[in-house]
């Protein structure tokens, strides 16, 4: 579990490139976490309900009201690359 | 009411005092100000605490719940016209355009806001050495760490910079600083403050509260913090009670757990889990209560060992989620080395780069965490069995309040740590947190106050755990420690 290859297929997955130097120290450490972790595979929880969230609250409504919005300029302001009133990015379609 | 010759020596004093002298006129907030920002200069070049500092704040008209109080705000909490990063490269340059509620709140109550603190980046670690622009020291001895990730903001108030400040707790986050500086500080039931505008870590396990210089303190910025929010669908509309009514000093027949777990041998080692001078100042503590007529009880709960692990599963789950809207499409920063004969398209490079370049190491390696826990082929063995373990975790603690009224622990297993001591060995960092992951995984509060000092005249912190929205017996607990124990009382030589 986590050679290189497969931390760098998740790096991928995950959108962040590694240096060589970044996938080495990764995988040693990530695998010595998960070595601590597997104490977890001890316990039989087949009957256990999962907690995915504290407090059971569901399907919150607001009412559909229109509210003021932020200005388009102050959104617009910390625009790495902006062409008018658009977030500008690279090519995507060939 | 404090009686004050000096009025540069008006940062010392705490924020009920300091109410009281300006409504009788003795000082004003304008006072107050100067005094702080003198402090600063003079003692935050040792800290760092601040990463920012606002010396021309708004001072409101006196007469609210904070008016005139300065407070600093842990950079994760959005200030409307106010760089605010994260401490992470990725954020550098990023002004919000709006406010979060709890700042709305505070303005609201005429609190100055001060400054913004210094935390590990995005809130991963436990010693603010993750921070992007290096770690905040602890102010009772600079070689070693403030604690984290809300290090800066505890600290802030332990170096008596700021009279009260704001941090956020998703493993221990606050309740650790404030053991390792030896202030007060709580992390509230999940839901009891809107998290909206802080800018999310793990969203599940998330929550905002104050650090302070002592309980009652602590209770007013609770007050005015709390409180459902439209805009944070799991705020919880409770009704918030005025938490400085609580400050009662009388603990007569309360009935105090100990969870026997948290005072166990390592199989190991065959060594304690817990230092000896912070074990001997948590059985102190102890003591304090039985002589105040309280009822000490041993409990059980008994899924402990498995919450670092738990933790780390759903807490980098969340977190490679919701870092992934870093993307330097709308904001943050973006890579300038894009190679149009790659391999890969422009745009994946342009994602790639940007959040490697953006992110420090921690970041990273959390996000690769959460996504193997997260992916296909894997998800049941982690991320499905650690959300199943969370449910034990969570019923360990109701069964045990079915017995007793809240639970004392330790908020650490050691006083603060030096610098650099645990930064290479990431497992061993996360260990650190063993006593506080289970109270947010559980959802309920805690606070944690100074008890004691170690042979090394660093700080020890009591962590009182209460149940779901019980806040008030929290309180009610530490005031009266405090009235009976003169931990708080004591100040770092700065």
């Amino acid at each position: 579990m986590f050679s290189k290859k497969e931390l760098k297929h998740l790096a991928t997955l995950a959108r962040i490139e590694l240096s060589d130097a970044e996938l080495e120290k990764f995988s040693r450490q990530l695998v010595s976490i998960l070595e601590y972790i597997e104490q977890l595979k001890e316990l039989d929880v087949t009957k256990v309900t999962p907690t995915t969230h504290v407090m059971s609250i569901e399907d919150v409504f607001r009412d559909d009201v229109v509210k003021p919005s932020i200005d388009i300029e102050q959104v617009l302001k910390f625009a790495p690359d902006r062409y008018g009133n658009f977030f500008r990015v690279p090519k995507i379609i060939e | 009411m404090i009686d004050i010759a000096n009025k540069n020596d008006l940062y010392k004093a705490n924020a009920h005092e300091l109410l009281d002298s300006f409504a009788a006129k003795k000082v004003n907030p304008q006072d107050l100000l100067l005094s702080i920002i003198k402090r600063i200069k003079k003692v935050d070049s040792k800290i760092k605490a601040f990463v920012k500092v606002i010396e021309k704040p708004k001072i409101h008209l006196p007469k609210k719940k904070l008016s005139g109080i300065p407070v600093a705000i842990k950079d994760n909490i959005c200030i409307q016209g106010l760089e605010t990063t994260c401490c992470s490269k990725i954020l550098k340059g990023f002004v919000p355009p709006y406010n979060a509620t709890i700042i709305e709140k505070l303005e609201e109550e005429g609190a100055v806001i001060i400054g913004k603190t210094n935390m590990d980046e995005f809130a991963f670690g436990s010693s603010t050495e993750n921070s992007c622009l290096g770690p905040t020291l602890n102010p009772w001895d600079t070689s070693r760490v403030s604690g984290g990730s809300s290090g800066g903001s505890a600290a802030a108030v332990a170096s008596e910079q700021a009279i009260l400040s704001l941090g956020s707790d998703t493993g221990g986050s606050i309740r650790q600083p404030a053991a390792f500086c030896g202030v007060v500080g709580m992390k509230p039931t999940y839901g009891r403050v809107s998290r909206y505008g802080l800018i999310a870590f793990a969203s599940s396990l998330d929550q905002i509260g104050p650090f302070a210089k002592d309980t009652q303190d602590l209770a007013l910025l609770l007050s005015v913090i709390s409180g459902y929010d439209e805009r944070d669908s799991t705020s919880v509309n409770n009704p918030v009670p005025d938490y400085t009514k609580s400050l009662i000093n009388n603990v007569k027949g309360l009935k105090i757990g100990i969870p026997k777990e948290y005072f166990f041998t390592d199989s190991g080692s065959g060594k304690d889990g817990i230092e000896p001078d912070v074990k001997q100042a948590i059985l102190e503590a102890k003591k304090v209560f039985s002589d105040l007529g309280a009822e000490l009880i041993e409990v059980s709960l008994p899924h402990t060992k498995y919450a670092v692990s738990v933790y780390y599963i759903l807490a980098t789950a969340e977190a490679s989620s919701n870092l992934a809207r870093f993307d330097a499409v709308q904001y943050g920063h973006r890579t300038k080395n894009l190679d149009n004969n790659a391999d890969e398209s422009i745009i994946v490079q342009m994602y790639k780069r940007s959040r490697q370049e953006g992110f420090g190491d921690e970041a990273k390696r959390r996000i690769m965490l959460g996504t193997f826990v997260l992916s296909s082929g894997y998800y049941d063995a982690y991320y499905l069995q650690a959300s199943k373990v969370r449910t034990l975790i969570r019923q360990d603690f109701l069964k045990a309040f079915e017995d007793c009224d809240l639970l004392i622990a330790p908020t650490t297993p050691t006083t603060a740590f030096k610098v650099g001591e645990k930064i290479d060995d990431p497992l061993k960092m996360y260990l650190s947190d063993i006593f506080t992951i289970s109270v947010n995984l559980a959802g309920i509060p805690a606070l944690s106050l100074p008890c004691g000092f170690d042979s090394q005249n660093l700080p020890i912190g009591l962590q009182i755990i209460g149940k779901p929205f019980d806040e008030e017996t929290i309180l009610r607990t530490a005031f009266t420690f405090e009235r009976n124990t003169p931990w708080h009382l004591k100040k770092p030589t700065l």
